[in-house]
């Protein structure tokens, strides 16, 4: 592989509450290339928060430091607020794992999106419009010029997700951090829109850091996984070996999917051991 | 089969006008036995929670017919029928007030409904759903994804309905979670025989726990199948295929396949 898009060294996300330090995130370091890397793991185990860091998202509580934050020649730990304007949404995207919120409930989604398309490139409003119904249509929403009218409430929540996917792409950035982008789609508008991702990938160069519950599909759609429990990487695979993972943790995870082929009486829920803690 | 639970005829529910008049539930009709889970899958936009929110007298805009538990669904707000059927939602922070107590968002439809013991209730449907009665006190703030879904649960658990209407109650939630809400909702349904319908993307999740299960796209119900017939890939819509098939994972190939058919339709 050749320069990474992004290098993550030691990593650390912590809060400071009444009841102690909590440590969201403890010192993790990847890289990541024009490739597609997943992260997945229990809840609460930093993803989010690591997705976050890498744009300074993180709440104003929040104390992160890191050995080396570095987004091409970009010094992202150095940069200050007024840099990270300039790169957030421009070369780098970041899909909130809840578009609702993410979303301006008074402003109809079509201006949202053209307005983020104007932002990053200087264009005609008749332009930004056609560039918006073509995005929509390419992550599959049937009738772009309906949904180009609606506001945040009168989508589905499959929508709601494909419209902030097309919101972030739009800008064409150069990393994109996907936090759960799919989870509310079918699964076969789910490929399509992977299918997009995937594209951007190997033509464009993209790298993508794809946070995501769907072991199978991180198994089948990523090139590489990173298993984080209690704020650590405890594994990490070629996404297709996956299933063969040995960590009793990602063991876990995989048994307590329900299957489409088995009927279990019950699913196995984790039981969590000390020792991972300091694995 | 007895007498179904739940009895839904011809039900359409469109929204707009004009040029962006869009029928959502076009004409659907199904029906589900005592003690049954009905699974419900479709692409995303195909009205599978316009279903729902309809039957449930969230949404009154509707017209055909639909009968829970011998009582006709109303097309005006009808506070009784809360007591019959209840939904659960996806999205475990939004459907608790961020400023309300478990307590109080417990007590809320107690209140409304003049029930008495509201403090046995409230007792009785927390360690129902696993938790304890401590957790009374707590602000959703407070909760964890999974306790928060364990929350919305019991909110729906404490008027004693017959069936819950559960939209993607897991899709936010960690496999792990997950897989202590599927046992939850096994475990509740045993003892309260209650009826489910569970709307999922996900089929295992539908494998899981459905014995039927309808496939929707664009406002109608293509087919309905036993989950006996889903697991071995015995359907009759291409479209249903289609999804069985992509539930497997991403790869380019079935893309492809996908995309064709999409081009064709
Ligand atoms: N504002 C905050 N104050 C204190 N702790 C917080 C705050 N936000 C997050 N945390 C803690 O940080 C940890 C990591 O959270 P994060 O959101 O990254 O988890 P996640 O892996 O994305 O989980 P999920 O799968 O549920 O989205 C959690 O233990 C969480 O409780
Ligand atoms: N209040 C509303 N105003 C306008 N259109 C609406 C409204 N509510 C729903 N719709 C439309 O009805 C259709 C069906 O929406 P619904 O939420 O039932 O889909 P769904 O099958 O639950 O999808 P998903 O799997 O994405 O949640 C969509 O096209 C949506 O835009
Ligand atoms: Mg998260
Ligand atoms: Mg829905």
């Amino acid at each position: 592989m050749s320069e990474p898009i992004l290098t993550v060294d030691g990593l650390s996300v912590s809060f400071r509450s009444p009841q102690g330090v909590v440590q969201a995130v403890r010192g993790i370091s990847f890289t990541v290339g024009r490739e597609k890397v997943g992260i997945v793991g229990e809840s609460g185990s930093g993803k989010s928060m690591t997705g976050r860091a890498i744009l300074k998202l993180t709440p104003p509580s929040a104390e992160v430091s890191a050995r080396v934050l570095r987004f091409r020649d970009i010094d992202l730990a150095a940069a200050d607020e007024r840099a990270m304007r300039g790169i957030r949404g421009d070369r780098i995207g970041m899909i909130l794992q809840d578009p609702k919120f993410a979303l301006n409930p008074v402003q109809t989604v079509g201006r949202q999106i053209a307005e983020a398309f104007r932002i990053h490139r200087s264009a005609s409003s008749a332009e930004a419009k056609e560039r918006t119904l073509a995005m929509l249509e390419a992550v599959k929403i049937r009738n772009p010029r309906r949904v180009f009218d609606l506001y945040p409430h009168e989508v589905s929540g499959g929508m709601g997700q494909r419209i902030m996917i097309a919101m972030m792409l739009i800008p064409e950035p150069d990393l994109l951090i996907a936090d759960e982008p799919t989870s509310a789609l079918d699964v076969t508008v789910r490929l399509s829109v992977l299918r997009i991702l995937d594209e951007l990938v190997s033509d464009r160069g993209l790298g993508l850091i794809f946070i995501s519950h769907d072991l199978n599909l991180v198994a089948t759609f990523c090139d590489r996984v990173l298993i984080m429990y209690a704020g650590r990487i405890v594994e990490s695979l070629p996404a297709v070996e996956l299933h063969r993972a040995q960590h009793p943790y990602t063991r876990g995870l995989l048994d307590s999917l329900p299957r489409i082929n088995e009927r279990r009486e019950r699913l196995p829920v984790l039981t969590r051991d000390p020792a991972w803690l300091t694995a | 089969m007895s007498a179904p639970v739940i009895s839904v005829r011809d039900l359409r529910v469109s929204f707009g006008r004009g040029a962006s008049l869009i029928h959502a539930v076009d004409g659907v009709s199904f029906e589900v036995a005592e003690g049954e889970v009905f699974g419900l899958v479709g692409e995303s936009g195909c009205g599978k929670s316009t279903i729902l929110r309809a039957i449930s007298g969230l949404n009154t805009e509707w017209t055909g017919s639909a009968t829970i538990a011998g009582r006709p669904v109303a097309h005006r707000r009808d506070p009784a029928m809360a007591r019959i059927v209840q939904m659960v939602f996806q999205d475990p922070y939004g459907s608790l007030h961020p400023k309300h107590t478990v307590e109080t968002a417990l007590m809320e439809p107690i209140r409304i409904h003049g029930l008495d013991n509201g403090a046995r209730r409230i007792d009785r449907v927390l360690t129902e759903v696993g938790l304890s009665p401590a957790f009374r006190y707590r602000y959703p703030h407070q909760l964890s994804g999974g306790q928060r879904q364990r929350v919305a649960i019991a909110r729906a658990l404490i008027l004693e309905p017959r069936v819950l209407l559960l939209d993607e109650p897991t899709s936010a939630l960690d496999v792990s979670v997950q897989a202590e809400i599927l046992n939850l909702l096994s475990d509740i349904k045993r003892m309260e025989n209650l009826t489910y319908v569970l709307v999922s993307h996900d089929f295992g999740v539908i494998a899981h726990m459905c014995d039927r299960v309808a496939v929707m796209n664009h406002g109608v119900m293509l087919e309905e199948l036993t989950i006996e017939d889903l697991m071995r890939g015995r359907m009759r819509h291409d479209y249903t295929r289609e999804l069985y098939e992509a539930s497997a994972g991403y790869s380019r190939r079935l893309e492809t396949r996908a995309d064709e058919a999409d081009a064709a339709a």
